[in-house]
């Protein structure tokens, strides 16, 4: 635990967040990360809305899909779901 | 004292008492469901719904566990919430009253004390609120009618107090208090409605930086009771301790102002003594038997026996020190206990009045006596029984049986 935490004396009652969860990197908790071959993805988008916590997207600029590797958390359903098995998971 | 204030005797049960007092403190929310002995409380409470006496959220639920979830909820978003349940209705909410308490709800629940199954019992002792002992919630048990009346105003008072924030339960003997006639002085509505005021609000930091009174708005968002991992988990539970410890000093001070307003008192409001200034020997015990034993007490003091009572009206926050100071010059103790802690040796005010007492500098003979449960009947025989025993302690200065039963078939 590091030093700057907060003491018992300044964190808000009840578990009130004082911070937005944006700012905490739930990606930490991974064991497996989710690997692409380009070749085989059809860009269909599934992993996209099937991903539970946002961490796959569409990027505009890029035309391709990117993942957020400091929120997903390895949970393989993106690799579940993909049709043509474009998706693997790895161990890190 | 100031003079008091104008009030109407009525011939009134606990149960009564205690919905009237809902009734009169203004609540924004009831969510309960019926259990003997509880169950005239909220059958009263509906009636003044029904009737339009109260403007109250009147919320039937399905179990116990949902009556203090719907409470939990109406409570965070600032809405002032009463419910009641007894015996196995506490049991089953039990998961709920850490929920409450963690989130710092300052609901007021009062609880008709009634046995625990099997064999099942609906009658009086206390088994289901000591089991709940450690749920963080403030636990102040009552002697009669009156008292479940006035507690059960104070309670909105301690619950809501910034310093506080936390969920009350007040204790009522299931049958001796919940459904006994007595006679109680009433206060006219205005008069309760101007002492428990409106809730109260800490301003708590919330998101980047921004701060909102500590209330579910959609206006001022904020979350509460997430997730908090073994990084956090630790600190909040520290701040229950802090706000109980906290609630002691609470609990003096509304008790006091209450009894500027009433002109009644009971104790300082943590711990009641009856005649035990110049006593040798004491009985302690919570809620309606020490009646009992202030009429054993005065047989006795007739006859020149100095025998006293300490009664502890507020179980938590327990009044360790003050218990240690009023039994400094005792030289036996008597710690009766209405329920069992199974294998512990004793009961749990008995546990706790010796801890407490652990670091006096004098300590008494302190003896436990488990009585009245599932409502078998204390006598003022057995209690001046209770004091023959603590007398051939001293006499004999041999403690014998630890922990005695009374009024049990041997």
């Amino acid at each position: 635990m590091s030093n700057k935490e907060k003491s018992w004396k300044e964190v808000s009652p009840a578990g009130v967040c004082w911070k937005s969860s944006k700012t905490y990197l739930t990606g930490d908790w991974k064991s497996f990360t989710p690997e692409r071959d380009v070749k085989k993805c059809t860009k269909c988008l599934l992993c996209t809305m099937y991903c539970p916590d946002c961490a796959i997207r569409w990027n505009e600029k890029l035309g391709d899909i990117e993942f957020d590797m400091n929120y997903c958390k390895g949970c393989g359903i993106c690799a579940n779901e993909c049709p043509t098995k474009a998706i693997v998971m790895k161990t890190e | 004292m100031k003079s008091v204030v104008k009030q109407e005797t009525q011939a009134i049960n606990g149960d009564e008492a205690v919905a009237l007092a809902a009734k009169q403190a203004d609540v924004d929310v009831v969510a309960a469901y019926p259990i003997t002995p509880q169950t005239i409380i909220v059958e009263k409470f509906s009636e003044y719904v029904s009737n339009h006496e109260v403007e109250t959220e009147y919320v039937c639920t399905e179990s116990e566990h949902s009556a203090m979830a719907a409470c939990l909820a109406a409570s965070v978003t600032g809405a002032r919430v009463f419910t009641a349940t007894a015996s196995a209705g506490l049991a089953l909410m039990h998961e709920m009253l850490f929920v409450t308490s963690g989130c710092r709800a300052p609901v007021v629940m009062a609880v008709a004390n009634r046995a625990l199954s099997a064999p099942l019992n609906i009658h009086g002792d206390h088994s289901d609120a000591m089991a709940e002992r450690d749920s963080g919630w403030i636990q102040i048990y009552a002697e009669n009618a009156q008292e479940v009346y006035d507690s059960t105003i104070q309670a909105f008072r301690i619950a809501e107090h910034l310093d506080v924030q936390l969920p009350v339960m007040i204790g009522l003997d299931g049958f001796t208090l919940s459904h006994s006639l007595e006679n109680a002085q009433i206060l006219a509505d205005q008069t309760v409605k101007d002492f428990v005021k409106t809730r109260q609000f800490p301003v708590v930091l919330t998101h980047e930086g921004k701060t909102a009174p500590f209330k579910l708005d959609p206006d001022a968002p904020m979350t509460m009771g997430p997730m908090a991992l073994p990084n956090y988990y630790f600190e909040f539970k520290r701040q229950q301790e802090e706000a109980m410890e906290n609630a002691s000093k609470v609990i003096k001070e509304i008790h006091d102002e209450w009894a500027q307003l009433t002109g009644r008192t009971y104790g300082d409001g943590l711990l009641e003594q009856y005649k035990l200034e110049d006593a040798e020997i004491a009985a302690i015990c919570i809620g309606s038997t020490a009646g009992t034993a202030k009429a054993a007490i005065d047989e006795l003091r007739d006859k020149g026996i100095k025998a006293g009572l300490l009664r502890i009206r507020t179980y938590r926050p327990f009044p360790a020190e003050a218990i240690a100071k009023a039994l400094s010059k005792m030289k036996a103790v008597a710690v009766m206990d209405r329920s069992m802690s199974f294998g512990g040796r004793g009961g749990a005010v008995f546990h706790e009045v010796r801890h407490a007492l652990y670091d006096a500098a004098v300590r008494p003979y302190v003896v436990n006596y488990i009585y009245g449960l599932g409502g078998r009947d204390t006598s003022t025989t057995q209690i001046k029984n209770i004091f023959a025993d603590l007398q051939k302690i001293i006499q004999t200065k041999r403690v014998g049986d630890l922990v005695r039963y009374v009024g049990l078939r041997e």
